[in-house]
This record gives structure tokens, C-alpha cells and sequence, in this order.
């Protein structure tokens, strides 16, 4: 157990140091270009939206609870990437090479990840806030909104760190990202709320985990309590099932690549 | 096959025994690979690119699975075992398995966190090994600043950081500077000196012959041949004197290989044109009656020369090729 905390430790310490070294990449990190979504979708549609439809104050208080999923989105499926790079350069076999647990490489980056992500959170709400979008539930619903965002990107990172090990190349891993990353935005309700969509992409939102995170968000910020709580029983549940099946891709995956 | 049982004091360091590795997708990467390494020999795994030296080593650090043999490291199985085998041996990879963002140092520190040495050990450790390598001067420095004789010194002072009794080392000098390659073998041979074991890959010949206690021969996933670099030169038969006759001699060629053919100590002759390779017990007591048939033949000589069998002569003889030396 000892042993294990070691490895981890130190292991999640390489991805912070390697974070600090670079200074830009580092603040890039944390006002991502997801902001940019907050600042000018949010401003840009103010007025072109409809706030009967949005059932908000305003567009951009309705666009805080689909950027916050967003990040964690990006976040998340581009979590494997590292691995990816560690894979090829050959990294990942000296590390493979030593007397850890193999589960401990994983852990470090779910760990890293997880933090990044929960940061880039706290500075969309942030921001959000500037812009007069207050959560109605307080610190405890942003600590609600965390924890949401955790649950939903572990099973993102797992799908990730999955593409990395099966992958050729890392070309091909960038094109199924890029290929997985905006339909996924598009057909959930980050954007608008599934009744001002056609039926049909309504239909697909409905089977998106995304759109389940964003409806236990957006109460959160919007409404209050009340109106979360059953949206976050829900997604609790979503999540735990979708968890458990990426996580079960992503450990054969594993497996695979070190067979 | 039976097992047989022996002391730790003879068992070997390390041992394989028919191992194979097939892919899924049906490429066969080693077909039937069986060695023996003492302990403290530098044994060296010589063969072309893709002939199955990497895979061999790779089921051997417990990376990969082998498809059937099997092999034990210190006694312990790579397969059964991988944990504690893990724990007895260094590694060093063929890519420059290098983090450019961090240092020399952070590289030991993570790598000290692995093997789970306790923190005050690991300080002094690193510096040991820092110092070893002679990269102790940059250690502070981030990766993507050194060249690449700097980056493989890291990497070996990576795969040392555990006092591995047992070291393996992929292409250690593949793609470096003649400077850089010698430096990297006085490093090696102060390890043997040290008595680790040293098993490494290599497709250089001059590196198998000079580094080497003891190489097997693989090509085509498979061992053509092992011993020392000396005994395999010397089971070919002898040293080579090759004879240049003038091309109006050409008549004259078959003659006097026929009359060669008839000396004591004369082992084989071989016609190529103008030119007879006579392989000979002794070059000294054979060449007076060598050039002596020449002359009694009335040929003309155009060049004498006469070389001891190299290591590229060896792998000719058992793989039917020349290995390509990048």
C-alpha cells in the first residue's frame, strides 16, 4: 500500500512538473479556450435567443452549465494523449519495466486529469460569475457541479486512454477525437434545450451522457435544490453505468497492449 | 523435456528456452530462440533489424508475452514471476525513452519512486549513478537540451538506478557518435567490471566482437549460432589467404587449386574467377607452400592478402547474407 502510493504519487508529480515547465502551456491550460465559448457564444446569441425557449435569465446563464460539461468533455477525451506520446517515445514500456502496479500509470492520470479538470471548472464559473450568472445553490452546488464532473470524466478518460493503447498511430487518434468531440456538443443540450431542437436530434440528446451531466448542472445554477436533486439521482446512475462500461473497454485495452 | 535441478551458485543468469512470439495479426516475430547467460557475462544478441532480438528481450523484461518456451530470469519466471523479476533488473530501451520536459535528476527521482527506494537512498543513489555515467554536471538541466550521447547515458543511468544484477540493454549505442559510442562502452564494460550481467542487442558487428563475452547469431527469429566472438571465428575453419592471379591466368586457376588442395595444413579452397580463398590452419607454416605451387604453377601473383576471420565473415557463413551495418 505503501509502495502504491509511491508510485502514484510520483508518478502524478511527473504530469504536474511537466505542466509547470511549460508557462504558457500551463495558463492555456487553465483559461482554456472553452471561455472563449462562455465570453463570445454566450454574448454573441444573447439577443437571438429566445429566454421562453432557454427558460433563463439570460443565454449565457443557460450556456454555463453546457461549457462547464464541455471542459470536462475535452478534458476528458483528450486525457489519454500523454499516454499516447508515452507509448510511442517508448516511456510507457520503461515504466512497464518496473515493479509497479500496473493499474498505477492509469491512476496518475485519472488523478491529473481530474484535478485540471476540476480547476478549469471553478474558472468557467468563475467567469460565468463576472458575467452575472450566480449559482442559486451556492458552494454547495458548485461542489455538486465537481463532483458531477468527475463522474463523467472518468469514464471519458478511461475512453481515451483506451483510443491511446488500441490506436496505430497518433494521427488516427486525433481524427476520432475530432470526430467524437462535436457531435457530441451538437447533440446534447449544452447549446439549446432539447424542446427547441428537431425531433430527431432531440432523440439522439436523449441517449447522450452529456446531456444528462448538463441537466444536473443547469438546476444547480438556475434553479435550485428542488428542481436538481431528482436530475442528480439520475445522473449518479448514468454515470456509474457508463463508468463501469468504459472502464471495462479501457482496462482490456490495457491488457492488449501489454499482451 | 525434464527439469534439472541445480544450485543457485550454477544457475545460470539467464535462460531461455524455445521461446516464440506470434503476433494476432500472424506476423512471427521469434520462431524458436534458446540461450544461456552466466552470471557476469556480456552477452550480446547480434542480428539484422526485425530478426527477433527486440522481441526476445521484451518477453525477457517481462513486457511481453511469449506464444510458447519459456524463459527465466535469476532463476525467476518472466512469466510466472514478472513482479520479482522486475525487481532484479535495469532496462534500457532502444528509443531514447526520454521526457523532454523534465531533468536528468526528476528522470532518477521518478524512476527511484518505482523501484520503491526509500527517499535518503534514492539521493544518494542518483548521484552515484549521475556520476557513473558522468552526466552529473547536467543533471539539472531539462532533457531537450542534450545531445543525444547525453540522452542515452540518461537512459542508462535510468536502468541502473535499481543495482540491477541482471541489466538489459537495447541498441545501447544505435545511431551515436563514434565518441559517444566508445564512451558508452567504457560505461558497459565498467559495469561487467562491477559484475552485472549484461545482456544487449546490437547490429553492429565491431560492437558485438569488441563488448561481447560470449553473442548468439539470430536471424529470422531464430539462433544460427553462439559462442564467443574468438571460438566462432575460429570454428569456421581457420584463417583466410586469399590469392589475386593475373586475368591471363585465368587457364591457370583450377590447377593450382588442385595442387593447394594437396598441402598440409590447407583446410578448404574456394575459386572465384581469378581470385582462390584458401582457408588455413596457420597462415604462417602454410604460405611458404602456398606461394611455392604458385611458382611450380608458373601463375603470376597480383595481390596477396590474408586476413583472420572477422565476425562478418561468421555471420555470412551461418545466415547466407551480410548484415546490414547502418
Amino acid at each position: 500500500m505503501q509502495d502504491y502510493a509511491q508510485e502514484v504519487g510520483a508518478l502524478t508529480m511527473r504530469w504536474v512538473k511537466r505542466l509547470s515547465r511549460e508557462k504558457f502551456s500551463m495558463l492555456f491550460t487553465l483559461f482554456q479556450p472553452m471561455v472563449f465559448w462562455l465570453i463570445f457564444f454566450g454574448n454573441l446569441f444573447q439577443r437571438a435567443t429566445d429566454t421562453q425557449v432557454v427558460q433563463a435569465p439570460s443565454y449565457i446563464a443557460f450556456l454555463a452549465a453546457g461549457v462547464v460539461v464541455m471542459t470536462i468533455l475535452n478534458n476528458g477525451l483528450a486525457g489519454g494523449v500523454d499516454l499516447l506520446f508515452d507509448k510511442e517515445n517508448g516511456f510507457l514500456e520503461r515504466l512497464m519495466s518496473t515493479p509497479i502496479s500496473r493499474t498505477s500509470v492509469i491512476i496518475s492520470r485519472f488523478i491529473f486529469v481530474m484535478t485540471i479538470t476540476s480547476l478549469q471548472v471553478l474558472v468557467i464559473l468563475g467567469v460565468a460569475y463576472l458575467f452575472g450568472v450566480h449559482p442559486v445553490t451556492g458552494i454547495g452546488g458548485v461542489v455538486v457541479i465537481i463532483g458531477i464532473g468527475l463522474l463523467f470524466g472518468i469514464g471519458l478518460t478511461a475512453i481515451s486512454m483506451a483510443l491511446a493503447f488500441s490506436v496505430k498511430s497518433h494521427g488516427d487518434f486525433f481524427s476520432m477525437l475530432g470526430f467524437l468531440s462535436l457531435p457530441m456538443i451538437f447533440l446534447s443540450t449544452a447549446l439549446v434545450p432539447l424542446t427547441a431542437m428537431p425531433w430527431w436530434m432531440s432523440w439522439l440528446a436523449r441517449l447522450n451522457p452529456m446531456t444528462w451531466a448538463i441537466d444536473a448542472v443547469r438546476p444547480l445554477i438556475l434553479t435550485g435544490w428542488t428542481a436538481a436533486l431528482p436530475s442528480i439521482a439520475i445522473v449518479v446512475v448514468v454515470m456509474v453505468v457508463f463508468d463501469a462500461v468504459c472502464l471495462w473497454g479501457a482496462a482490456k485495452a490495457f491488457q492488449k497492449t501489454l499482451g | 523435456m525434464g527439469v534439472t535441478v541445480s544450485g543457485p551458485a550454477i544457475a545460470p543468469a539467464i535462460e531461455a528456452a524455445g521461446l516464440s512470439k506470434v503476433y494476432p495479426g500472424g506476423t512471427t516475430a521469434a520462431e524458436d530462440i534458446s540461450f544461456q547467460v552466466g552470471a557476469g557475462e556480456v552477452f550480446g544478441l547480434l542480428g539484422p533489424n526485425g530478426a527477433g532480438k527486440t522481441t526476445t528481450l521484451r518477453i525477457l523484461i517481462t513486457v511481453l508475452r511469449p506464444s510458447g518456451g519459456h524463459a527465466r530470469v535469476l532463476g525467476l519466471d518472466v512469466v510466472e514471476q514478472p513482479t520479482q523479476v522486475r525487481q532484479l533488473i535495469g532496462y534500457v530501451p532502444q528509443e531514447r525513452a526520454i521526457d523532454r520536459f523534465l531533468t536528468g535528476r526528476e528522470h532518477l527521482e521518478l524512476l527511484a519512486a518505482l523501484y520503491h527506494l526509500p527517499k535518503a537512498h534514492a539521493a544518494a543513489r542518483i548521484d552515484e549513478v549521475l556520476s557513473l555515467v558522468g552526466l552529473a554536471h547536467k543533471a539539472d538541466e531539462v532533457a531537450r537540451n542534450y545531445s543525444g550521447g547525453m540522452k542515452r547515458k540518461l537512459d542508462i543511468a535510468c536502468g541502473l538506478i535499481p543495482s540491477p544484477k541482471v541489466l538489459f540493454m537495447d541498441e545501447p549505442t544505435l545511431g551515436l557518435d563514434v565518441e559517444s559510442r566508445l564512451k558508452i562502452w567504457d560505461h558497459i564494460r565498467e559495469l561487467k567490471a562491477r559484475g552485472i550481467t549484461i545482456l544487449l542487442t546490437t547490429n553492429y558487428l565491431d560492437e558485438a566482437d569488441q563488448l561481447c563475452d560470449r553473442i548468439a547469431i539470430i536471424d529470422a527469429g531464430r539462433v544460427k549460432a553462439m559462442g564467443s566472438p574468438s571460438e566462432l571465428k575460429a570454428g569456421l575453419g581457420g584463417d583466410v589467404v586469399s590469392l589475386t592471379l593475373s586475368p591471363a591466368d585465368l587457364a591457370k586457376v583450377e590447377g593450382l587449386s588442385q595442387a593447394i588442395k594437396g598441402q598440409a595444413g590447407v583446410r578448404a579452397v574456394s575459386t572465384k574467377q581469378n581470385v582462390l580463398d584458401i582457408r588455413v590452419a596457420s597462415p604462417e607454416s602454410s604460405l611458404p607452400a602456398i606461394l611455392s605451387a604458385v611458382t611450380a604453377q608458373g601463375c603470376r601473383l597480383e595481390f596477396v592478402e590474408y586476413h583472420r576471420p572477422r565476425l562478418d565473415d561468421v555471420f555470412l557463413a551461418y545466415t547466407g547474407r551480410k548484415i546490414k551495418d547502418e
